[in-house]
């Protein structure tokens, strides 16, 4: 009696986990990893899109930010993870930097990047007390002043716009270290800083200034991006006014670990795409200030690979990278 | 007026005010059981809020922080073991009027004036700070670098014990800040080729080890039976403030205004304002004699001081991010994880936060008073809980929150570790709040000092070039020539002395 029991229980399991295997992916929670710290941009974005992509695939998607290590440690846990597409996460463009500093042997290649969602380009911006209101009238002074009269501040040593400032110095034949830069934790800090009287120039996206612009206590004279931005309408580019052609912006990117197969990777590409395009997402970019951009899997991973070459060149002139 | 009606929609939801009572409760009840502070109440309600909203987030701090810090005094009164620090100043008057059978006049006195001096600590952080924080738009690396080292000064110079084992445990703050990847040059720093490690020692762990487990550890190794707690009766709790409100307001007064200064005073706490303001309060009282007997008026000022301070020490947290305590340090913390970055941005980007805290503190001063009352009725049952039930309890709320944090096992292992090192520190009788200053602000030093140094291309003069900078350096300096002086005015004196007696 008791062995039938067993066998009618074990015969019961058998067909469960076949019928498991049978069901097509997801028919467990998915993790979405953000490297960066709950609160900031980076984990708005992830909440958001995880929460639509819980929606249009019908399994829950937990977001958990793994932070620290200047963004090696929670990288490092995406990458790491089983490419079965239950572990996602939020790509940054620190991918592109980070081993190049040589602080870890991570790069993009060791993700399957699922798409683009966002990009921010950088941007110029000075103190409302500063004396210089326009970009060639900085420049100028950049260029006649000795080295180092001017600092800049906004991201830690070697951040993306440090890289960002370097490359734009680079492009107007001015050695990178013209300006010199102070590091900082981030944009809002080096702002602060701006403001107390302690750097000249922030060089960070537009976006993440754009409270004290608001508050009329900083002045934005230039962004880094072929086009201006819909957001600042008012504000040049760098081609229309000093002629620089230097362009640099900021991505996140949804992506999983390297070698997904393919079936996952195309529900869990039209679930982000689906996420992308919904309501939510596109009021709560506008309302922040990011800027909306869509790359698919091909595109994107053009984008992150040109950018990694584009940035390996100037950090190795700036001396940002590792020997 | 519209930010403060936008705070008060904040706060006035049924969700917050249920946080508020619940973390009410849960103070009352952590800060009366001995050997458990408020800065421990901090520790394991930081978990809880990872699922809250920044607001509710908040309210359960202050509020639960200032309820144990008032019911730290039940124990102190009823058994002569001081529930939390800040309340081991006057135990010897409390427990004394215990001994001649009205605990309650002594309860009563503590719980009434304690919510006096939490609103007058609060109505200063409301007025205050947001003067300042537009004096701290001016501050760049410059004056922050002064602020931090004035921080940590004071921690070392006015912690319990001496200077030297402030020091210490400085230094060990101050060295597990180096560790990992987030310094100025972005370098990696003693991580031994770990991703982990890159991420530095993760504060709220730490902070969980130091505080809670190496509580559990003790209450392991020392096992002691507390003894059955008198009975009290709710008599004249609160009618007879009313009688020492009349014959003690100076005192009142002082007490607020001196804790709320000190606490305000980077680095410096409820604990040590209490000290400070039972000294003064006997130095200058007509009737010193009396303390120590059995005498309110050591307690309604104390009391009062110990909870200005704990609103007090929100001033330098909220205007300028650098902790006050180290319960502001945890809050500070918290603050980060809910993407408000303390600092005087805030107080333009998100005055109806601010607002909301406001509101919350004066809320939390409110609750205290019939929250008390029962806490005072009930103090027989929560102080007969047995350890061995307690202890159990409270290691499990650690690791989860140790887990939390960031979801690695790595936060437990921090957790134990420090856990082990606070209770090697506590029994070699060296303080754990320099430590946590040093952990919390061993980062900030190090920024602001680099950065000062590359934007005035390694000259020292620059750190005072600018007038507050200037400021802030002179009076730092003269906090470190304070203890100098005054040994060398002992020594001066001593040195008359012994010339008037030879002669």
């Amino acid at each position: 009696m008791n062995f039938l029991k067993t066998a009618t229980a074990l015969g019961g399991l058998v067909l469960m986990t076949g019928t498991a295997f049978a069901q097509s992916y997801p028919d467990r929670p998915i993790q979405l990893i953000v490297p960066w710290g709950a609160g900031g941009g980076t984990d708005a974005v992830g909440r958001l899109l995880g929460g639509q992509i819980s929606e249009e695939l019908g399994v829950p998607v937990n977001v958990v930010n793994r932070t620290g290590g200047s963004g090696v440690v929670g990288h490092s846990a995406i990458a790491n993870a089983e490419p079965d597409g239950y572990t996602i996460g939020i790509m940054t463009i620190e991918i592109d930097m980070m081993h190049w500093q040589g602080l870890t042997d991570l790069t993009y290649e060791d993700f399957d990047i699922l798409a683009i969602v966002n990009t921010d380009p950088g941007g110029v911006m000075v103190s409302a007390d500063s004396e210089y209101q326009d970009i060639e009238s900085l420049l100028e002074a950049i260029k006649s002043e000795p080295k180092g009269t001017f600092n800049a501040s906004g991201t830690g040593q070697g951040g993306i716009w440090h890289v960002g400032l370097a490359g734009w110095l680079i492009s107007e034949d001015l050695p990178p270290d013209q300006v010199t830069f102070v590091p900082s934790q981030g944009a809002a800090p080096g702002l602060a800083d701006m403001v107390a009287g302690g750097v000249d120039i922030v060089p960070s996206s537009l976006a993440e200034g754009r409270s004290m612009i608001d508050a009329e206590r900083v002045v934005p004279l230039a962004t880094m991006s072929a086009e201006r931005q819909n957001a600042f309408p008012d504000v040049p580019t760098l081609a229309e006014t000093t002629g620089s052609d230097w362009t640099v912006a900021v991505w996140r990117t949804v992506a999983a670990p390297d070698g997904l197969p393919d079936d996952v990777k195309e529900t869990l590409e039209a679930a982000v795409e689906a996420a992308y395009n919904s309501e939510e997402y596109q009021t709560f970019m506008q309302e922040r200030g990011f800027g909306l951009r869509w790359a698919g899997s091909e595109e994107a991973t053009q984008i992150v690979a040109d950018d990694d070459a584009a940035f390996g060149e100037v950090m190795k002139e700036a001396g940002l990278a590792a020997e | 007026m519209d930010t403060i009606v936008a705070a008060a929609a904040l706060v006035f939801q049924p969700y917050v005010l249920m946080v508020i009572f619940g973390s009410a409760a849960f103070g009352m009840f952590v800060g009366a059981i001995p050997g458990l502070t408020a800065t421990m109440a901090t520790a394991l309600l930081v978990p809880v809020t990872f699922f809250m909203d920044p607001v509710p987030a908040i309210a359960a701090i202050v509020t639960a922080t200032a309820m144990a810090i008032f019911a730290g005094d039940i124990p102190g009164t009823l058994l002569r073991m001081p529930g939390t620090p800040a309340s081991a100043a006057y135990v010897q008057d409390a427990f004394a009027l215990t001994k001649k059978g009205v605990p309650e006049q002594a309860l009563g006195a503590s719980l009434v004036f304690s919510a006096l001096g939490g609103i007058f600590g609060t109505l200063v952080l409301i007025t205050s700070s947001p003067v300042l924080a537009e004096i701290a738009l001016k501050f760049s690396s410059f004056e922050y670098f002064w602020l931090v080292v004035l921080g940590l000064s004071c921690a070392v110079f006015i912690s319990p014990g001496s200077p030297a084992r402030g020091l210490i445990s400085l230094f060990i703050g101050l060295f597990a800040a180096t560790i990992g990847l987030e310094n100025p040059a972005g370098a990696p720093r003693y991580t031994f080729g770990s991703v982990e490690l890159m991420a530095g020692v993760q504060f709220i762990p730490a902070m969980i080890g130091l505080f809670a487990v190496s509580e559990v550890i003790r209450g392991f190794i020392h096992r002691t039976d507390p003894g059955k707690p008198p009975k009290t009766s709710g008599r004249g709790i609160i009618s007879q403030q009313w009688q020492n409100l009349k014959r003690y307001p100076k005192q009142a007064l002082r007490g607020s205004v001196l804790g709320t200064a000190i606490g305000a005073l980077p680095g410096a706490g409820a604990d040590i304002a209490a000290w400070i303001s039972y000294a003064v309060s006997k130095k200058f009282s007509k009737t010193p004699e009396k303390f120590g007997e059995g005498h309110v008026e050591g307690l309604v000022e104390a009391g009062a001081s110990n909870n200005g301070a704990m609103s007090g020490a929100w001033i330098p947290a909220l205007v300028f991010g650098i902790p006050g305590d180290s319960i502001t340090a945890i809050v500070i913390g918290v603050l980060y994880v809910k993407g408000l970055n303390p600092g005087p941005m805030i107080f333009i980007t998100q005055p109806e936060m601010i607002y909301a805290v406001f509101i919350v503190f004066l809320l939390a001063n409110l609750i205290m008073l019939p929250l008390g009352w029962i806490a005072i009725m009930s103090a027989r049952k929560v102080l007969s809980i047995p350890t061995r039930v307690l202890m159990p309890i409270i290691l499990m709320f650690c690791i989860v929150g140790s887990f939390a944090m960031n979801n690695s096992v790595f936060g437990i292992w921090i957790m134990l570790v420090f856990g082990v090192i606070g209770f090697l520190m506590e029994e070699n009788d060296i303080p754990i709040a320099p430590a946590i200053l040093g952990l919390v602000l061993g980062p900030m030093l190090e920024q602001n000092f680099v950065t000062s140094m590359i934007k005035s291309q390694g000259s020292f003069i620059a750190f005072f070039e600018r007038p507050i900078a200037a400021g802030l350096g002179i009076f730092t300096i003269a906090v470190w020539m304070l203890p100098l002086m005054l040994l060398l005015l002992r020594r001066r004196r001593a040195g008359r002395t012994d010339a008037a007696s030879a002669n």
